[in-house]
């Protein structure tokens, strides 16, 4: 869908921003960008709208070579959503979201409907639309950021560090938002950011960039984790590679048994068969109850609080199915990082 | 000094005619002032090498003493309104201009930066996102340029013109007071009146300055 084709770009001032860079971003799929600051990361994404021209080399968006278009119209047919959303503090909501469709010369009845549905999409309430932007809080303001940038309905979505300005619980909330919407919507999405737990969370593909423009290494997530190509990939990926890639595997195929009896620790459960807690005879621990597609990391994490080393499995109403052993957790974790390092 | 009533009771019909006329050449300068500051503004904001250049000019017709304005003018336009008023025009520009140009440096580059990436054109971007946010500094200069403007416009009496400006010179050559003070009183509520109009406008014009989170 976008295609980098042996791109340079040299700023004015003598700095090599990106280097040399051919890379394929896949239709639907979401590729993110991640390196340290100025490793060239926000140059290439601003590069695919021409918001920042390429010294050399081709950029196609969809086939079409994006310096031969007018960039006004290019730039409408791309989503963007800026660092601390970059709304206009002068529209309401509903106009912030409305400006593309506006600037497409839809008609401002139609724009504003078209983005009162959008609130909806993002979760925020019809009321938000009637208010300024400094009246929302930063995660409200993101939110119409993405609603803002989906506005025209366009396949392409550039992404620019949206969720750094907000607190961790706000960030994992919107990743959680943007991996539903990306499920309905199929946007071929280019997100930067410089963490690379976000990165693992929310890519497809995720383009490792080294200072100096250079990219070091592109792949999925878990081909990433399980097998970085250098020192300083594995470096940026951090000492707990091996949770990471736990992570990115569910619970499913690791097999489960019914509670045994006896011992000091017994699963208390409720009328309905949903765990409660752990209960000894003078104390109670609380359980977190996993459904199958829950991480093995969090099962791991599970089986290492709970009194038992088991942990509750639940299906998705929250009944229990079942328990597994932190012997079984164990093996499958070591048996899919085996997997990752061999595999093709 | 004691305020003859009945001579001002005797010359409402006046008083108002002069009131009328004097708004007319404050306003009519600021309106001038406004369209001449609104692109030299854009110029100075936009290339950078003008930005001193054109402020200086400004600042160098401001000093000019209006009397030599107005001399300087009688051979264009005569001993007429429009003498009066680019008169006026010409002082307003040392306001209008530098509130205009820091307005438009106040908006910031960040939702510029946005209001390109969603394709909107540069012209478009003046008009719909710098111009209103530079709005309530560009407004503050109006308000300076209009009070100033109203309590200047006296000054043309001189060439026969100056709205209520013409009442000091009257009361003073007949050594009367009244049409002094009537003067006087009259243009500081001019000036009162058109200051709080003017916050008004911008209060409808700006409502999401209003509701402060």
């Amino acid at each position: 869908m976008i295609q980098f084709d042996a791109v340079h770009k040299r700023f004015p001032n003598g700095t090599t921003a990106v280097h040399d860079l051919t890379l394929d971003m896949a239709e639907g799929g979401v590729t993110v960008l991640v390196g340290s600051s100025g490793c060239g990361k926000t140059t290439t994404l601003r590069m695919i709208n021409r918001m920042v021209e390429p010294t050399s080399g081709t950029i196609r968006v969809g086939g079409q070579d994006v310096t031969r278009q007018d960039a006004a119209e290019l730039r409408r047919s791309i989503g963007y959503v800026i660092q601390q959303a970059g709304l206009f503090p002068h529209r309401t909501v509903l106009d912030n979201i409305a400006t593309v469709p506006l600037l497409l010369g839809h008609g401002r009845r139609k724009a504003r409907a078209r983005a009162a549905g959008l609130l909806e999409t993002v979760g925020l309430s019809a009321e938000a639309g009637k208010r300024y932007p400094h009246q929302l809080s930063g995660g409200q303001q993101q939110r119409v950021g993405v609603a803002r940038a989906l506005a025209a309905d366009p396949p392409v979505l550039l992404m620019d560090e949206p969720f750094g300005a907000v607190d961790p619980v706000v960030r994992t909330q919107l990743q959680d938002e943007l991996l539903r919407l990306q499920k309905e919507l199929s946007k071929t999405i280019v997100f930067v950011t410089h963490d690379i737990d976000e990165a693992v969370r929310l890519g497809d593909q995720i383009a490792i960039f080294r200072t100096g423009g250079h990219l070091v290494q592109c792949a999925s997530p878990t081909e990433l984790l399980a097998r970085p190509a250098d020192d300083f990939v594995a470096g940026f990926l951090g000492a707990e590679r091996g949770l990471k890639l736990l992570s990115l595997k569910t619970l499913a195929a690791v097999p489960q048994g019914p509670a045994p009896e006896g011992g000091p620790w017994t699963l208390v459960l409720d009328a309905a068969n949903k765990p409660l807690h752990w209960a000894s005879d003078d104390a109670e621990l609380p359980v977190r109850a996993l459904k199958d597609d829950d991480s093995l990391l969090s099962a791991l994490d599970e089986s290492i609080a709970s009194p038992t080393g088991l942990i509750a499995r639940v299906d998705a109403d929250g009944v229990l199915t079942g328990v597994s052993s932190r012997d079984d957790i164990h093996q499958h974790a070591g048996q899919a990082h085996t997997e990752a390092r061999v595999a093709a | 000094m004691t305020i003859d009533w009945s001579w001002i009771g005797d010359h409402t019909d006046d008083l108002t005619t002069l009131t009328v006329s004097h708004l007319q050449a404050a306003l009519s300068a600021v309106l001038f002032g406004v369209l001449i500051s609104l692109p030299l503004a854009v110029v100075a904001h936009r290339i950078r090498p003008l930005r001193g250049f054109l402020l200086g000019i400004s600042n160098v017709l401001f000093t000019i003493p209006s009397i030599a304005i107005f001399v300087l003018l009688l051979p264009v336009s005569g001993l007429t309104r429009t003498t009066t008023v680019i008169g006026l025009t010409i002082y307003t520009l040392v306001v209008l201009l530098r509130n205009t140009v820091e307005g438009l440096d106040s908006v910031p580059a960040k939702t510029k930066e946005a209001a390109k990436a969603m394709g909107t054109r540069p012209l478009r971007t003046l008009l719909t996102v710098e111009f209103p946010l530079a709005l309530p500094v560009i407004m503050a200069g109006v308000r300076i340029a209009t009070v100033m403007s109203i309590s200047l416009v006296s000054v043309a009496t001189y060439i026969g013109d100056g709205g209520l400006g013409q009442l000091f010179t009257d009361g003073f050559q007949r050594n009367f007071p009244t049409p002094v003070i009537a003067g006087v009183v009259l243009t500081i509520l001019l000036a009162v009146v058109a200051d709080a109009a003017l916050v008004a406008v911008q209060y409808v014009l700006t409502p999401w300055r209003r509701r402060r989170a």
